[in-house]
Parts: structure tokens; C-alpha cells; sequence
């Protein structure tokens, strides 16, 4: 089933927010205004936005490091998470986590964390949660290609399968893990086809593809809302910066990783500007109504940053709260 | 109101902690390897799929990482899941969930959420099961900010623990003993908590003060009564949780016997010994009559061979010894 005019829309604006977000984290980090390290996911868009949109709120999703995305489209208050990257004390985890542990519980965030495949067995067991309780919710893992080094993803996919959990995994294939090319991690590139001896339904899609990204999401969360799940998805796509932070990691720089020629074709294959024209050929927004999408994202994440300089930094003699619940 | 009691083992007291909470809470589940067979949790677990069914009792594939993961994601999702680990020593594949992910999750999600999970590890040594099926662990998961540990040495505490572990909002560490599950102990009927950072003294005593967790609290008792015809009058402490430590009740002791001999079933090296005697030295030196003395594991893997075993776990004979040493000489004895 195709999405109709809104959700095309809807999609667009997420990408957008994530978009415009993304970049205006480069200036403050530039200027050691920004500190705590920040993996930009400029150029995955369309996975976070395309997986969420074929979510409710009331679903889990858990993150990486890589996870701003994931936060603002499942719902996340985009001041909350700017205030967070800013470390100040109304962000979205009080200045005690940083960029790379985003939490919203009212909304299904349930977290992210940069042990690569640490919140893997998290979702697991959120999905867990919800089959013991028969409540229909579903679980969604993000991680990215790296993590299929980790044991405990195919630990995860085994007992998921066994034990036809609501879960989703959707593999970012970025081709790289932090400095290291896909082929210098593993034998093969195809990654869906590790859920398949587990007994996963396993798929590949273009994860530069929103529209992709999402009808395949919308029918494994209705197969896992059925009770046959899990499905693993695996979404080819590729960030545009570097590991960390705005160093785009080309070859020649001090980082000296990724060929420019690789880079540039892939700045072809922009999530964004391909919705874009699609939207425009299929006439379902005007690029008036597009620019006034990305004006409209522009001042909101201005006005995120000011919130953000204007929070002040958690309390020093506060250092000792929250180390457990009373 | 009479509170019911009866004479009850252990292990069937944590089998009726489980019980009870399962009732009173749909929340509560158990995961883990082997929770449908008594050769990895003895009769801990007896009855409980018959009564709650699969869905709540889970027995896992071995995959300690993912299913403890799992048991951190069920309670971020609204259940209370214990993740019991039959062999302790298996949970070294889990310390990345109970100390990255657990440990860390309310402190580093600025309290916005919180993980009532239980990691329930069993100690299983002794039997020449050799290094890998014997050790205790605990010193290792009290080191992490943000976990609880504790350490039942009756049947008693080992219900009223383990129901106060599970109702705890924060992960807690649940580490018992094998050799502690056929002991006894009169254990109420009704449900009831063991207050999780609270010690107690299991003997008064002036001389000196034996402060122990888990089997050795037992030990330490029989070492007492082995040295009362002496004239060697032994207080000891049981610790019951381990983190937090209830340093009000180990000062309180050390202060009024002066003496102090810390008996511990882990290792030496960075211990909950060594911890207790730092609290000891940094709050109450000039108090003591005599150095502070450790009886601990040495620090060397455990053996297989009964004759090499014999040598390395401790008995009330070690700790009597001890207390000789640093006691005898100035009573006289």
C-alpha cells in the first residue's frame, strides 16, 4: 500500500528536522561550545524517519550512538535533545548523558548508548515485555554494521526467533564501522542474511529511500503485531560526516578513510533531495510548500539552541543525584 | 497479629519469595538457563511454570549477554525481571549489560527512567568443580555505581531479600550460595522484606568483631562458640547487602570490641574485605586495639582436588585461628 499525501509529507519534514538539526551542531562544535562527542547521522534520514512513521507511540524504540535521528523521529522534543547535546540541565537526560544517550519514555525512546550492540538485548526484552503482556506493542532495534561483530546480536536474533518476539532489527549499513570499510570487517556484505539461518524473515532495502524504508517497516510491524515476528531489515546507506563529530573522515585529511569519489556518489543518492523530487513530480507539495517546511525547521532548531544557551548547566552540587531511584 | 512461622531450607525459602511475588505482581518474571530443571536452580524455581506458565518463566538458550540484556529491556517496559544465572561464574558474559547498560541507566538518563531488574547469581563452589564453577563475584558488581549487591546468609534473609530486591526500583545483584540451600531458618509464612542496606548483628560480643556475608556468617558464629569456653567473647556482624554497606553498624561494632577480623568468601585483592578495612581504618582508627585482619579466599584460582581444596575455602577453623592470633595474646589465653 502506498503512503498517501500526508505521510509523504510527514516523512519530508522529519528528514528535514533531523537534517537542519544535524548541521547546526557543526558551528557550536567548532567553537568547544558543544564538548560531549556527536555522531551525526546527516545522510541516514530516511531510516530513522522512514521506521518510525510505521510506529505508534506507545512502541519502544531503542538507539546507538548514532541516534539523534532516531529520537526526533519517534517523537522527541527536539529542544529536550539540542539542551542534551549542550550537556545543560533541561536536556532530555539533565546534562548527565550527552549526545549519545537520548531518552524519552513517554514517547517509546527508551534509550541509546554507545557500547556497540549494548541496546541490542534491550529491545529484545522490550519486546519480551510486550509478548508476555499480549499488549501489541513492538520493539524497534537500531544499530549500525559494526554491530554485527558483537556476539550478542546473534544471541538476540536466536532468542528472538525462538521465540517469535515483536521485534524489529534494522541494521544502518553505513559501510563503515567508526574508521574501518565493511570489507575490512567481514566476508560478506550482505547483512540481512545473518537473521536467516536464526529462522528471521530478512530483508535488504535502500535506506536512502524513505518510501522503501518505510512499506517495509509498516509490514514487519504488522507481521510482528500479528505475532509473526521478528523481521530483520537491513538499510544500505551511508553518513555523509565522518564517525565523530563534523571531520568527514575523506582520504588526504589526517583521518584519511573514505575516497572523495565514494563520498560525492553518494551525496547523489541524498534521502532528502530524492523525496523532494519525487514530491514535486508526483505534485504532491509545491517547492513553495517544501521551502516553507525547511524555513519552518531552520526556526525551530534556532529557537532549540537558544533554549539551550539560555538552560544553565546541571549544579555542581548535584553531581550525586540520580546514581539510583529512591 | 502472630506471624506464622516454620522451619523452611533456603533454597525453598527463595522458591517462596518467587512464589508470593509472582502472585502479588503480574509484573514479575523469571529468565534464565535452566529454570525448568533443579540440576541448575536446585527447587528455587519448583512449581513456578506449572503455576505462571512459560510466558513468565523463561528458560533461555545459553546466551547470558542477551538474555540479561533482555531482562534489563523487560524492566524498562514495566516488568520487574530477575535474570538468574545458576552459576556465577557465567555472569562475567553479562557484565556488560549489569554494569554498562543496567548500572548506568537511571544516572546517565538524568533519573528519567529506572531499571527494577534482579541479577540473581548462584555460587556454586567446592565439589572439585575447579576455577570456573566456584567463584564469588560479588566484589566485582560492588565496584559499579548504581547496582546494589546483596548477600543472604539465612533462609530467612534469603526470602526477605529476595522480595526486597525485587521490589527495588534500582538493579540489584542477588548472590547466594549453594552451599547455604539445605540450611534452615524459621521463615513467616507471610511475605515480608529484609530492608536492603541494613546489616545485623548475629551475636553480641566485646572482644572482637567479626564482620561476615553469606556462609561465613555461620562460620563465624560456630568459630564464636568455639572460642567462648576461652573466655573470647566474638560479636558478629552479618552485612547481609554488601553495597551499600551499612557502615553504621560495622563502626558501631568495631568501636565498642576495638578489634576487627573481616571474613570474606571472594578473593583478597581490591575485596569487600579490603573495602570494610578501609572504612574501618578511615573512621575509627583510634579505636582499635590491634591491626584489622582479613580471612579471605587467597588470591588464587580455585582448585579441583578435594586435598588442595581442603587449603583454600574457609571454615570457622580459619577464622578461630585468626581471632587467636590477634586476640590470644592480649587476653592471655
Amino acid at each position: 500500500m502506498k503512503p498517501d499525501s500526508n505521510t509523504v509529507i510527514d516523512l519530508y519534514r522529519t528528514m528535514v528536522r533531523i537534517r537542519v538539526c544535524e548541521e547546526s551542531f557543526i558551528a557550536p562544535i567548532l567553537s568547544r561550545e558543544i564538548r560531549c562527542p556527536v555522531h551525526l547521522c546527516t545522510g541516514q534520514e530516511a531510516v530513522a524517519a522512514g521506521v518510525c512513521a510505521a510506529l505508534e507511540k506507545e512502541d519502544y524504540i531503542f538507539g546507538n550512538h548514532r541516534s539523534h535521528g532516531h529520537f526526533l523521529a519517534k517523537g522527541g522534543k527536539m529542544h529536550e535533545m539540542v539542551a542534551e547535546v549542550f550537556c545543560r540541565e533541561t536536556g532530555c537526560s539533565r546534562g548527565r548523558g550527552g549526545s549519545m544517550h537520548l531518552v524519552d519514555p513517554s514517547i517509546g525512546m527508551m534509550g541509546s548508548a554507545p557500547i556497540v550492540a549494548g541496546t541490542i538485548p534491550l529491545a529484545l526484552g522490550a519486546a519480551l515485555a510486550a509478548k508476555t503482556r499480549n499488549d501489541g506493542r513492538v520493539a524497534v532495534s537500531f544499530f549500525g554494521d559494526g554491530a554485527t561483530g558483537e556476539g550478542v546480536l546473534c544471541e538476540s536474533l536466536n532468542f528472538a526467533a525462538l521465540k517469535k518476539l515483536p521485534i524489529l532489527f534494522v541494521c544502518e549499513n553505513n559501510l563503515y564501522s567508526t574508521h574501518l570499510p565493511i570489507d575490512e570487517i567481514r566476508v560478506s556484505r550482505k547483512i540481512f542474511e545473518l537473521g536467516i539461518p536464526f529462522g528471521e524473515q530478512s530483508h535488504r532495502v535502500d535506506g536512502n529511500d524513505v518510501l522503501e524504508v518505510h512499506g517495509a517497516a509498516r509490514k514487519a510491524v504488522d507481521l510482528c503485531r500479528k505475532g509473526r515476528g521478528p523481521v530483520f531489515l537491513e538499510c544500505m546507506t551511508y553518513r555523509m560526516h565522518g564517525h565523530v563529530g563534523p571531520d568527514d573522515n575523506i582520504q588526504g585529511s589526517h583521518t584519511d578513510i573514505r575516497p572523495p569519489a565514494e563520498i560525492e556518489k553518494w551525496r547523489r543518492k541524498d534521502p532528502i533531495k530524492r523525496i523532494e523530487r519525487h514530491i514535486l513530480k508526483k505534485r504532491i507539495a509545491s517547492l513553495r510548500e517544501l521551502k516553507e517546511i525547511q524555513a519552518q525547521a531552520e526556526n525551530e532548531v534556532l529557537e532549540a539552541q537558544d533554549f539551550a544557551r539560555n538552560s544553565s548547566f546541571p549544579k555542581k552540587e548535584e553531581l550525586s543525584l540520580y546514581v539510583y531511584k529512591n | 497479629m502472630s506471624i506464622k512461622t516454620r522451619r523452611l531450607t533456603y533454597s525453598l525459602a527463595i522458591n517462596e519469595a518467587l512464589t508470593q511475588m509472582m502472585e502479588r505482581d503480574p509484573s514479575v518474571i523469571l529468565i534464565g538457563q535452566g529454570v525448568k530443571s533443579p540440576w541448575y536452580v536446585g527447587n528455587t524455581a519448583q512449581g513456578l511454570i506449572k503455576k505462571f506458565g512459560e510466558q513468565r518463566v523463561i528458560d533461555t538458550p545459553v546466551s547470558e549477554n542477551a538474555m540479561t540484556g533482555a531482562a534489563i529491556g523487560a524492566s524498562l517496559a514495566g516488568m520487574r525481571a530477575i535474570a538468574v544465572h545458576p552459576r556465577m561464574d557465567f555472569m562475567l558474559y553479562a557484565f556488560d549489560p549489569i554494569v554498562n547498560e543496567a548500572a548506568n541507566w537511571s544516572y546517565m538518563n538524568g533519573g528519567k527512567v529506572s531499571v527494577p531488574v534482579v541479577f540473581w547469581g548462584v555460587i556454586n563452589r567446592g565439589g572439585e568443580q575447579a576455577a570456573q564453577h566456584s567463584q564469588a563475584l560479588h566484589a566485582m558488581f560492588s565496584h559499579a555505581p548504581g547496582l546494589k549487591v546483596v548477600m543472604p546468609s539465612t533462609a530467612y534473609d534469603a526470602k526477605g531479600l529476595m522480595v526486597a530486591a525485587i521490589e527495588d526500583d534500582n538493579p540489584v545483584v542477588y548472590v547466594d550460595d549453594r552451599w547455604l540451600y539445605n540450611t534452615e531458618d524459621d521463615v513467616p509464612e507471610e511475605l515480608y522484606s529484609v530492608p536492603i542496606g541494613k546489616g545485623i548483628v548475629r551475636r553480641e560480643g566485646k572482644d572482637v568483631s567479626v564482620i561476615a556475608s553469606s556462609y561465613l556468617v555461620g562460620e563465624a558464629v560456630k568459630a564464636a562458640s568455639t572460642l567462648e569456653p576461652s573466655g573470647i567473647d566474638v560479636e558478629v556482624v552479618d552485612l547481609r547487602t554488601v553495597k551499600p554497606l551499612d557502615v553504621d553498624l560495622i563502626l558501631a561494632s568495631v568501636e565498642k570490641t576495638g578489634r576487627a577480623v573481616i571474613v570474606d568468601p571472594g578473593w583478597k585483592m581490591c575485596g569487600l574485605a579490603a573495602e570494610i578495612s578501609a572504612v574501618i581504618s578511615e573512621n575509627s582508627i583510634g579505636c582499635l586495639k590491634s591491626p584489622i585482619r582479613r580471612v579471605t579466599l587467597p588470591d588464587i584460582p580455585a582448585p579441583a582436588s578435594r586435598s588442595l581444596e581442603e587449603n583454600y575455602y574457609i571454615s570457622s577453623r580459619n577464622i578461630v585461628d585468626t581471632i587467636m592470633q590477634l586476640v590470644g595474646a592480649d587476653l592471655k589465653i
